[in-house]
């Protein structure tokens, strides 16, 4: 398995972190930009490959997707939806303020 | 085209991306109920809260009437769309990616035609199936506003609603434009019975993209973003003051910044929405839980057979039969007036006359009482017998809308049994109207001196007491010649 | 009551003792709670159990009547949401949830009369292959405790190789059912895509995953797969089936074309584990069948293009888990940080790295070079195999290069923890059906053979793998097992 070099430094795991809203430490990032870095390093041997006039796959079944009826049926009652909240008031779910 | 907006060698450069809910019975991907003004948080399931192992599944009406609507604005429909993932982390997205459409949308570029003097074209880039995000209630802050809130409570009813977002390329030139655009636009959807598109709650949202450029330029400038102005008026105007601004940004020497903005139209003032966050990186993937979307060409051309007559082409229709274009506009975006008019002036053949009391007292008896063409008891029928009675001479004008009067107020009532009840039938005979006549000019001996001694005018007056005392059933033509027969006799 | 002697116990006997009246469900269950009891604190291999429900759901089985599978035990990968009964998926994040709804797969085994023994122990979120990465400690592979029982449904695997259940149900989204079933000497099927609901499944990589079963038998196996197997209105990448399963019969292989990919095997397997398969591939000749040489030429890029395509799902799949409508929450001042440190307190390190990769793969600048071009590989690989199956009708492979590894001796290598997928996971990525089935002992240790399938034949499958069963003549039970003290 062969790596290729990725340059994966600690300011772009952390800017991968934030996109993906993981709150890491300094020891989790420098873990972490090791470790990306030999895998993406592997993951990167296809990217040399010549196949740009490859068509891409995202599905691996062929048909077109079944279709819903639109009919409105009952879904869950307020108190089945709050049950498992962190924080529910009366009706609803609490967030935090947004910040500035 | 109206004028463009063109200031001290600059012109403007206007966009517009609309949000239409669309007005199906369950949500986009689950089969909640989709609508409005209920307790918060009880139209959800497992599947818009978002919980583990739910999947979305297509709402097929959501399909068929974004269908509709895309070749109604003139898009094309490619044979396969795809769902995309658009990723970004709020709570009023419980997945933190909204299901939309990325490079495969339902309906790809189309032209939509304003029609009319200064009528113009717009492209419109695409349209494109989405869900639409939860509400947030923020709670203790100032004014509701967001920063500085003690915290926000979510409600979820809302989340999933299908949304149909229409990206226009920049080809308006002036806010005045944008108004007129949306205007068609939204009279368009609504004809088609796609959505309510009420700006007021929220079924037809629009944002404009803005900039400004030296006129003749066939670059754009950076553009700004004006978001969710939530009226007719609130856009135009929004427009109108963010061109002001970039105007007197360029002119001060300074570049534009490319940001989203919030228009107060209370202070007619602009505010930066988040200038502050990085660029949005929304991480688009085909959405592997939902199947690409086909159409074929026969569902396309059943569909394409089923819409009804359309906004612009009722323009030209109206506009082709004798109206004025304010008249025929006016029509062209009301479908339910214009509906009635059809059914109005298919009976009585005259769709000019029609079309006068249709847009005359009907129209204004309807605004008066807060009622749409079809819940008005004056019925296509009633009104086309009434002009009926106008059209062959029974009744004068004045006399007609007394009769209208009635039919409003008694829905039983014909206008035929009106005119015949109150007499309002009109004296148009020479021996009837003679004796009037007479009667008037022995009552005025001044008036008619002043007459032959040259002062014309003098007849309007004697016309008026003609008709006066005809109790107003006098054939008001009819009156003025044999009247000047007399006089100059 | 004397207790039912569960050991080696197929679920097709149990049906039909609860048929012939031999035992109630109530005392099946009931034994197998028992053992549970003894030897689950060992292998961990339950995350929830609870015996009363499970026992209240055994009588009313009873009562009504045990016909067909009615009354027979399951357990369930604890990736599968079962209404009122907590769901983990393996992680913290998720301690505590109570899912509203059952999956489809768990509905269709209420419906047949299944009676669930609990939620199985799995790497967090099916992220890895030794189930080491839960977030409740690992499962211990039954064959030998200080081995893992593979994974990510290494505790499915585990309760059926130990006697705590007759059969069980896993998710495979790399190779999750089949090397654990490898691992623990049992039988996996990794169904077509899209034959059987992932509704209530909670997500790791939509477009790979499918639920199966993991049984003693390959009759077992088929049973199983009749139950779960069909389409749903709930998941709209669920056709179901082309045809009926049907119970196959062991016999011979004559006419049979099996493709090797010689090409494949030339390194990184472990010679035990090459021995097996060579000997199995002597075993099919005499059957009757005809080996090919096939060439899957862009497997090999299959392991890359799979820890692309999988993270960049799960990146998107698991950023629900935000702290706002259900599981873990850690507060903070404001949203962001709250929501940051409920997933940074949430998530174990492989999920943390997961996320990180399919985020990275997907962002800005990245997006085409690596997510779109593992796309491209995937669509390679699936003409790969669809060029071998025009001239043979199945194609062998060992199921993992190697036998079950020490625990802990991977963890903190996970290219060298992914490398044990390189024979599952380019099925995944083509959607093709594929079958485990034990492969003999290897050093003590259990081996599997994968017979892999074009689209929508499992049935074929089935038949070969029950011909290889009997022609293996694999005992289940492991040793330390045998002579059933329980
Ligand atoms: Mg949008
Ligand atoms: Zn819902």
């Amino acid at each position: 398995m062969s790596a290729e070099r990725i340059e994966l430094g600690p300011d772009e795991v952390r800017h991968v972190a934030a996109l993906a809203r993981l709150g890491l430490d300094d020891a989790e990032v420098a873990q972490l930009a090791g470790e990306l870095q030999s895998i993406l390093g592997h993951v990167a041997t296809i990217s040399a490959l010549p196949i740009a006039d490859v068509p891409p796959t995202a599905h691996s079944l062929d048909v077109a997707g079944a279709l819903r009826e639109d009919v409105a049926k009952p879904g869950v009652t307020r108190e089945q939806a709050l049950a498992n909240a962190p924080d529910p008031t009366v009706d609803g779910f609490r967030v935090p303020p947004i910040g500035a | 085209m109206s004028a463009p907006w063109q200031k001290d060698g600059y012109e403007a450069v206007i966009g517009l991306e609309i949000h239409v809910q669309l007005a199906t019975n369950s949500k986009m991907f689950c089969s909640c109920a989709n609508q409005f003004g209920d307790e918060p948080n009880t139209n959800v399931c497992m599947v818009c809260l978002a919980h583990p192992g739910a999947m979305p599944v297509a709402n097929s009406e959501a399909i068929r009437q974004a269908t509709r609507v895309g070749v109604a604005l003139g898009c094309r429909i490619p044979e396969t769309s795809e769902f995309s993932r658009k990723q970004y982390f709020y709570p009023d997205s419980p997945k933190a990616y909204q299901i939309s459409q990325y490079d495969q949308p339902l309906c790809a570029e189309g032209l939509f035609r304003v029609p009319g003097e200064g009528g113009f074209d717009v492209r419109l880039t695409r349209a494109h199936l989405e869900e639409d995000a939860a509400k947030m209630i923020h709670a203790g802050g100032e004014g509701g506003r967001i920063s500085g809130s003690a915290g926000s409570i979510v409600d979820f009813n809302r989340v999933g609603t299908p949304l149909l977002e229409i990206v226009s390329e920049p080809d308006i030139r002036s806010p005045e434009d944008a108004r007129r655009f949306l205007t068609l636009l939204r009279a368009t959807v609504v004809a088609i019975g796609a959505s309510e598109c009420d700006m007021e709650k929220g079924s037809l949202r629009a944002d404009a993209n803005v900039s400004i450029r030296p006129i003749g330029s066939s670059e754009y400038g950076t553009k700004t973003e004006l978001k969710n102005m939530n009226s007719f008026r609130f856009l135009e105007r929004g427009i109108e003051a963010e061109l002001e601004r970039q105007l007197e940004v360029v002119l001060g020497g300074g570049t534009v910044q490319q940001e989203t903005l919030h228009f107060d139209p209370v202070a007619g003032t602009l505010s930066s929405l988040r200038s502050k966050e990085q660029a949005h990186d929304y991480r688009y993937f085909p959405e592997p839980d939902l199947l690409p979307v086909h159409q074929t060409e026969a569902g396309l051309i059943e569909l394409g057979s089923d819409l009804p007559e359309l906004p612009a082409a009722r323009f030209d229709r109206l506009v082709a039969a004798g109206l004025t274009e304010p008249t025929a506009l006016a029509l062209a975006v009301d479908a339910g007036l214009a509906g009635y008019l059809d059914a109005v002036a298919t009976a009585t053949g005259d769709l000019k006359t029609s079309a006068n009391w249709t847009m005359g007292e009907f129209s204004a008896h309807l605004n008066g009482a807060g009622l749409s063409a079809d819940q008005s008891p004056v019925t296509p029928e009633r009104l086309a017998a009434l002009i009926a009675l106008v059209v062959d001479g029974t009744i004068n004008q004045t006399a007609a809308k007394e009769v209208f009067g009635v039919l409003v107020e008694d829905a039983q009532a014909t206008a035929a049994g009106v005119v015949a009840d109150r007499n309002l039938a009109q004296v148009g005979g020479d021996d009837a109207l003679g004796e009037i006549i007479d009667a008037v000019l022995a009552a005025h001996p001044e008036e008619v001196e002043a007459f032959k001694g040259g002062r014309e005018q003098v007849i309007g007056f004697l016309v008026g007491q003609c008709m006066k005392q005809s109790g107003g059933r006098a054939d008001a033509k009819a009156l003025q010649g044999l009247l000047r027969a007399r006089l100059n006799g | 009551m004397a207790a039912v002697d569960v050991i080696g116990l197929t679920a097709e006997r149990a049906a039909a003792m609860l048929r012939a009246g031999e035992c109630s469900s109530e005392e099946l269950a009931g034994a197998y709670l028992e053992r549970i009891e003894v030897f689950d604190p060992a292998l961990h291999a339950f995350l929830h159990v609870d015996p009363e429900h499970t026992l209240a759901a055994a009588r009313v089985q009873d009562q009504s009547g045990n016909v067909g599978l009615a009354g027979v035990p399951i357990a369930y990968k604890d990736l599968l949401s079962t209404k009122g009964v907590p769901t983990t998926a393996g992680s913290k994040i998720l301690e505590g949830f109570i899912p509203l709804e059952d999956a489809d797969v768990v509905a269709r085994g209420n419906a047949a009369g299944l009676v669930s023994l609990g939620k199985t122990n799995l790497d967090e979120f099916a992220m890895g292959s030794s189930t080491e990465h839960s977030a409740y400690g690992p499962t211990r592979n039954p064959w030998d405790q200080t081995r893992v029982p593979g994974g990510s449904s290494g505790g499915s695997a585990a309760v059926v190789a130990a006697g705590l259940a007759p059969w069980s149900l896993g998710t495979d989204t790399g190779g999750s059912i089949r090397q654990p079933a490898a691992f623990c000497g049992l039988v996996g099927l990794m169904p077509t895509y899209g034959t059987v609901s992932r509704f209530g499944v909670v997500a790791f990589a939509c477009s790979l995953e499918q639920v199966g079963p993991m049984t003693l038998t390959v009759r077992d196996c088929a049973l199983l797969q009749q139950v779960i197997a069909g389409g749903s209105e709930r998941d709209a990448t669920c056709v179901g089936l082309r045809e009926p399963i049907v119970l196959p019969e062991p016999g011979r292989l004559d006419g049979v074309r099996f493709g090797v990919p010689w090409a494949e095997l030339e390194d990184g397997v472990d010679p035990g584990i090459r021995e097996r398969f060579d000997a199995s591939l002597k075993l099919a000749t005499e059957l009757g069948a005809e080996l090919v040489d096939v060439e899957l030429p862009y497997a090999r890029h299959g392991l890359a293009a799979y820890y692309v395509i999988a993270p960049a799902e799960a990146s998107a799949n698991l950023s629900r888990f935000d702290g706002v409508r259900y599981g873990l929450r850690v507060d903070g001042p404001d949203l962001r940080s709250m929501v940051e440190a409920t997933r940074s307190a949430g998530f174990g390190p492989e999920v943390k790295r997961r996320i990180m990769i399919g985020t990275y793969a997907l962002s800005a600048g990245y997006h085409d070079a690596y997510y779109v071009q593992a796309q491209r590989v995937r669509t390679l690989i699936r003409r790969d195999f669809d060029a071998a199956f025009g001239g043979v009708d199945a194609i062998l492979l060992p199921t993992a290069p190697t036998t079950a590894f020490p625990i802990g001796s991977r963890m903190d290598d996970p290219l060298a923890m992914y490398a044990n997928d390189i024979f599952t996971l380019p099925v995944n990525l083509a959607g093709i059906p594929a079958l485990s089935i034990p492969n003999g002992l290897v050093e003590g240790l259990p081996s599997g053979l994968q017979i892999i399938g074009a689209a929508h034949t499992e049935n074929t499958l089935l038949r070969f793998g029950a011909a290889f069963e009997q022609a293996i003549g694999f005992d289940s039970v492991p040793p330390a097992l045998r002579g059933g003290a329980a």
